[in-house]
């Protein structure tokens, strides 16, 4: 079965590439400043049905996705600001760590519910041109969806690398992750700074989510599959480098996707967590860590 | 011992009100709901002595819980166990459980043990997923026997033993957290390298309270397929489990063996009223808004508060 | 100090015990007149809720129906619903909660086979009547005697042999079974796993899936690399559409002469419509398609009274699937209560097991397990259907009956060929 196993990789290169656009946003929050940001998928659920709110009006879903990041901007600005100010600010012993990443779970758990209430507990899909169709690469057939997803993942890794290296603000992120005494020193302001990247984080769960109910149909619980993929991501490429998001993305939608076809699809979930496990136990600082 | 003297008067007080109540009370639907709300309170004890006592946030409480309950399950299949067979055989297995989480993630700090702890309760859904003998996906039913003649129906006798189940984790807890073991996990919350460095033996410390905790959970678990006739994996692990074991003891106050007891009345019952008026989602909601509430403006629970408002007079 | 406290207490009982007094004799008075409660879980939220909203409305219109004729017994129906959301998990509290603090008369089973299987040890042990809502196989191991399952199936084996037929027609050898790891998928994929031999059929896949699983890609994959003249699929709604947009954007290979059986949603309007040609060639099993073999008496009236209601409530515009079968739950309930004069379950029980019923499904038996005597399931091949179009349903054609004899109105053409 060869063939079906070349099939999985390229499915898997191409789920992977996903798996790290999802995970670019955590990979910010948690892997540059130390936000124990457990409602991650959570928001990037709320994405999904954002865009789902927007094209049942007849926008594009990721055009959608495109639009709606200044207000998810916003709202990372404001979610950092309550974060900072009830934990951050009162000192950081290991007890406002635990509180931190509790009001953080309760945040993701409330975010759930709230769209459970609002939208009901069935799947919500999208439709657009490239949704079912198929492109035919010899003897395999590639869903168009799922190249959609590639180049838009490529897009924005590429952008938030590109950010981080070159604009003073994206240089000054990256410092504030390393010291961020001496940044103060320097002038710039680490609370401004921790909240502008914050809100670049939560942004990019709008164009995460479209593609996420692009890729397939999206339901509140769906955050919980993802609190796996995320974290296993975000662990993998080593905190906070964006190259490093791409790698291990790519490396857990082939694993994934070759456990799906050898073992099947009730071990597929399980993939994630034992890469996770398995990186915490062997290698916690990731491929491309500091 | 003398400050066991008032608990133990406590503690039989209260068993035998819950006799009492088995044989009085009409309404069988009181002793569904109460059981949920003594359950959520020996789990909630169980979180505490990690999560409190030591600060090791375990969000995989629904692991241990669904596997007491699926142990006992294997062993109603097997051989019929009766249930005190089934609950020492969950003690057991999800002490071990505990014990090898600790082993494996014990030197992970803050949220990359939180995570440990989600991935490993992934992998034990997916486990119970692929065991056909236990039912798999599509879950198993569980007939109750006949209930002994004290008892009016299976379920009474369900609440009672829960009861005395919660007075004894209760009883745990209390004893841990008085002990030198409880000192030591103090210790290893406020600053963990400094009580190495004095000497405290942290990881035996550490891997004892993740045993301890995970076989309480498990305890809790253990009656579940009998209580509810029925059993399935996306129920029993459900995160919602993982929420309440950690919301309860924060609001209540993570300090002290009251605070669990506390949060899981007050939240359990709470949550029983909401289902049976209103709906199954607004109470969800409600852990979630007070969690973070009582996270932000409240950070010792009620105990913290009442310990504000009286002095020293409540532990803290 | 005391004095008040006693003051207030003597008050305070005196109220009471007024109250309970006036309570008392409004309830003796009321007994003539109290409702029959009539109790059931339902799936409104959820993946079966399509179907679901549909059956609630067909017993809502019973209900309205029954107490136009003046109620059962002389006294009004009422019906006690909750939404169990499609969830087993969630159906013992709510049939607890049923029987323990609403305290309804009756009972009915919540829609669909997965919801109900956590509920049979409960009246099981209680002994109470219940009546099954499309559920396959639910009675198979418990046994209970009081159990009446209102579907046209009668068992596994039963639903899974014009299937079978099918295959041995279009001289199928081979076949892939794909199947939820969920009650009923694996209850109708065991009927087909069990018939195997005796049609001459040789399995090359068999594969069950977890019912959360969202993405079947792989799973089209490996089966289109065995190339299988027949699969079977055992599905819930939201797979089934999965499972049919995953094939139409894949290809299942050519090999295939047969694909669908045993999947749930197809037969919603909302899906049919939203799958339109995606659907052509599919074989797939229902319960009634509007072609002259299924022209029982009574049918056609109430579909249309159902449809003018169906509009303004906004459930399933066709309503071909189950609400026939859960207003004919009412029926049946209504003639038991009416020709024994009781709400005893022991005695609807045995009545229920002895008579023949009149129902606007056609006359209906019970055989030994509480199952139909006789199956009246039949197969339909979806042809000719177009996009975006709800209205086609209505008519005869889209939805051909290829399987069992009795019930045929066409000939069944292979998949590649009715795909076209």
């Amino acid at each position: 079965m060869a063939e079906l196993l070349i099939e999985a990789i390229v499915a898997g290169i191409l789920l992977g590439c996903f798996y790290a656009a999802v995970s670019v946003g955590l990979s910010v929050a948690f892997g540059l400043l130390d936000v124990p940001h457990i409602a991650h998928p959570a928001f990037l659920i709320l994405g999904a049905y954002a865009v789902y709110l927007l094209a049942s009006y007849g926008a594009d879903p990721l055009a959608a996705g495109l639009v709606l990041m200044p207000l998810f901007f916003a709202l990372g600005v404001a979610v950092y600001r309550a974060y900072h100010v009830a934990f951050e600010k009162r000192g950081s012993g290991v007890d406002s760590g635990l509180r931190g990443l509790a009001f953080l779970f309760g945040v993701g758990f409330i975010v759930e519910v709230a769209l459970i209430l609002f939208f009901g507990v069935d799947q919500r899909m999208v439709d657009a041109s490239y949704i079912g169709k198929s492109v035919a690469v010899g003897d395999f057939r590639i869903p168009v969806r799922m190249l959609v997803a590639f180049c838009l993942a490529l897009l924005l890794t590429a952008a938030l690398s590109l950010y981080l290296s070159r604009t003073f603000t994206g240089r000054a992120i990256k410092a504030v992750a390393q010291d961020q005494t001496a940044l103060a020193l320097m002038g710039a302001d680490p609370v401004r700074i921790k909240q502008w990247a914050f809100g670049i984080a939560m942004a990019t769960c709008a164009p995460a989510g479209a593609l996420l109910i692009v890729v397939g149909p999206v339901e509140p619980g769906l955050g919980r599959l993802y609190i796996g993929r995320t974290f296993c991501v975000a662990v993998l490429a080593g905190l906070g480098s964006m190259k490093g998001t791409l790698a291990a993305g790519v490396i857990l939608g082939v694993a994934e996707s070759i456990v799906l076809t050898s073992l099947g699809p009730s071990w597929a979930p399980a993939a994630a967590f034992g890469i996770l496990l398995l990186v915490l136990a062997v290698r916690p600082a990731g491929l491309f860590g500091r | 011992m003398k400050h066991w003297t008032g608990f133990s008067i406590a503690a039989a007080v209260v068993l035998l009100a819950a006799l009492l109540a088995a044989r009085t009370i009409g309404n069988e639907y009181f002793f569904f709901a109460g059981y949920v709300v003594l359950q959520f309170i020996v789990l909630a004890t169980a979180w505490n002595i990690l999560g409190g006592y030591a600060g090791y946030v375990n969000f995989g409480s629904g692991a241990f819980f669904a596997a007491g309950a699926y142990s006992a399950v294997a062993l109603i299949k097997i051989f019929n166990a009766p249930l005190a067979v089934q609950v020492l055989a969950a003690a057991s297995v999800c002490g071990l459980l505990g014990l090898l989480v600790g082993a494996l993630t014990m030197r992970l700090r803050g949220i990359f043990f939180s995570i440990a702890t989600v991935a490993i309760a992934v992998i034990c859904e997916t486990l119970v997923v692929n065991w056909a003998f236990v039912g798999g996906a599509r879950g198993t039913t569980v007939l109750q026997p006949e209930a002994p003649a004290f008892f009016e129906s299976y379920t009474r006798l369900l609440f009672v033993v829960m009861t005395l189940l919660g007075i004894l984790a209760v009883a745990l807890a209390r004893y841990i957290e008085r002990s030198w073991i409880g000192r030591g996990l103090q210790a290893i919350r406020d600053n963990e390298e400094a009580a190495e460095s004095v000497g405290v033996p942290t990881l035996k410390l550490k891997l004892f309270a993740a045993a301890t905790s995970g076989s309480l959970m498990g305890v809790a678990g253990a009656p579940f397929p009998l209580y509810m006739n029925f059993i399935e994996p996306t129920s029993a692990f459900s995160l919602n489990y993982a929420v309440s074991a950690l919301a309860m003891p924060i609001i209540g106050g993570t300090a002290s063996w009251v605070g669990p007891i506390i949060g899981a009345v007050l939240l359990g019952s709470a949550q029983q009223i909401i289902t049976v008026t209103v709906s199954s989602e607004l109470n969800v909601l409600l852990v979630g808004v007070l969690l973070v509430t009582f996270v932000v403006i409240a950070p010792h629970g009620i105990l913290g508060l009442l310990r504000r408002v009286f002095g020293r007079k409540y532990p803290g | 100090m005391k004095s008040t406290r006693r003051d207030l207490l003597f008050r305070a009982c005196t109220i009471a015990l007024a109250t309970a007094l006036a309570a008392f004799s409004t309830a003796s008075r009321a007994q003539n007149r109290k409702p029959v409660r009539v109790g059931f879980s339902i799936a409104q939220t959820g993946p079966l809720s399509s179907a679901g909203k549909s059956g609630l409305l067909a017993l809502q219109i019973w209900r309205d129906d029954v107490n136009a004729r003046g109620g059962l017994l002389g006294r009004p129906v009422e019906l006690v619903v909750y939404d169990d959301q499609s969830n087993p998990a969630m159906t013992p509290g709510i049939y607890t909660k049923l029987l323990d603090v609403d305290k309804v008369d009756l009972l009915v089973a919540p829609y669909a086979t997965n919801p109900t299987a956590p509920i049979m040890p409960l009246v099981k042990q209680r002994d109470l009547l219940l009546i099954g809502n499309f559920a396959l196989d639910a009675n198979a191991q418990i046994r209970h005697d009081k159990y009446f399952n209102n579907q046209p199936w009668a068992s596994a084996r039963d639903s899974a042999a014009p299937f079978l037929e099918l295959c041995r027609k279009l001289s199928a050898k081979t076949i892939a079974v794909l199947a939820a790891d969920a009650e009923f998928a694996q209850n109708l994929a065991g009927g087909v796993r069990q018939g195997l031999k005796d049609y001459g059929l040789q399995s090359i896949y068999d594969a069950n899936y977890p019912p959360s699983t969202i993405d079947f890609s792989s799973m089209v994959r490996a089966i289109r690399a065995r190339k299988p003249d027949a699969v079977f699929v055992a599905s819930y709604p939201s797979d089934s559409t999965a499972i049919i947009r995953a094939v139409s954007e894949l290809g299942i290979g050519s090999s295939v002469k047969l694909f669908g059986g045993g999947m749930v949603g197809l037969q919603y309007a909302s899906i049919m419509e939203a799958l339109g040609s995606q659907l052509n060639g599919v074989v797939n099993y229902n319960t009634w398609a509007p072609e002259k073999t299924m022209d029982f008496p009574g049918v056609r009236d109430f579909l249309a009274r159902y449809q003018v209601r169906a509009r303004q409530a906004n459930v399933d515009p066709l309503g071909f699937y189950l609400p026939p079968y859960d207003y004919a739950i009412g029926q049946l309930l209504e003639q038991a209560v009416t020709a024994t004069r009781s709400l005893d379950h022991k005695v609807l029980a045995s009545y229920l097991r002895e008579s023949e019923l009149k129902t606007i499904v056609g006359p209906v038996r019970y055989g030994p397990t509480g199952e139909w005597a006789k199956p009246r399931i039949v197969y339909v091949q979806f042809r000719d259907i177009a996009d975006r179009n709800l209205e086609q349903f209505r008519s005869p054609g889209k939805q051909v009956i290829v399987a069992p004899e009795a019930f045929k109105t066409g000939e069944v053409l292979p998949f590649a060929q009715a795909r076209q």
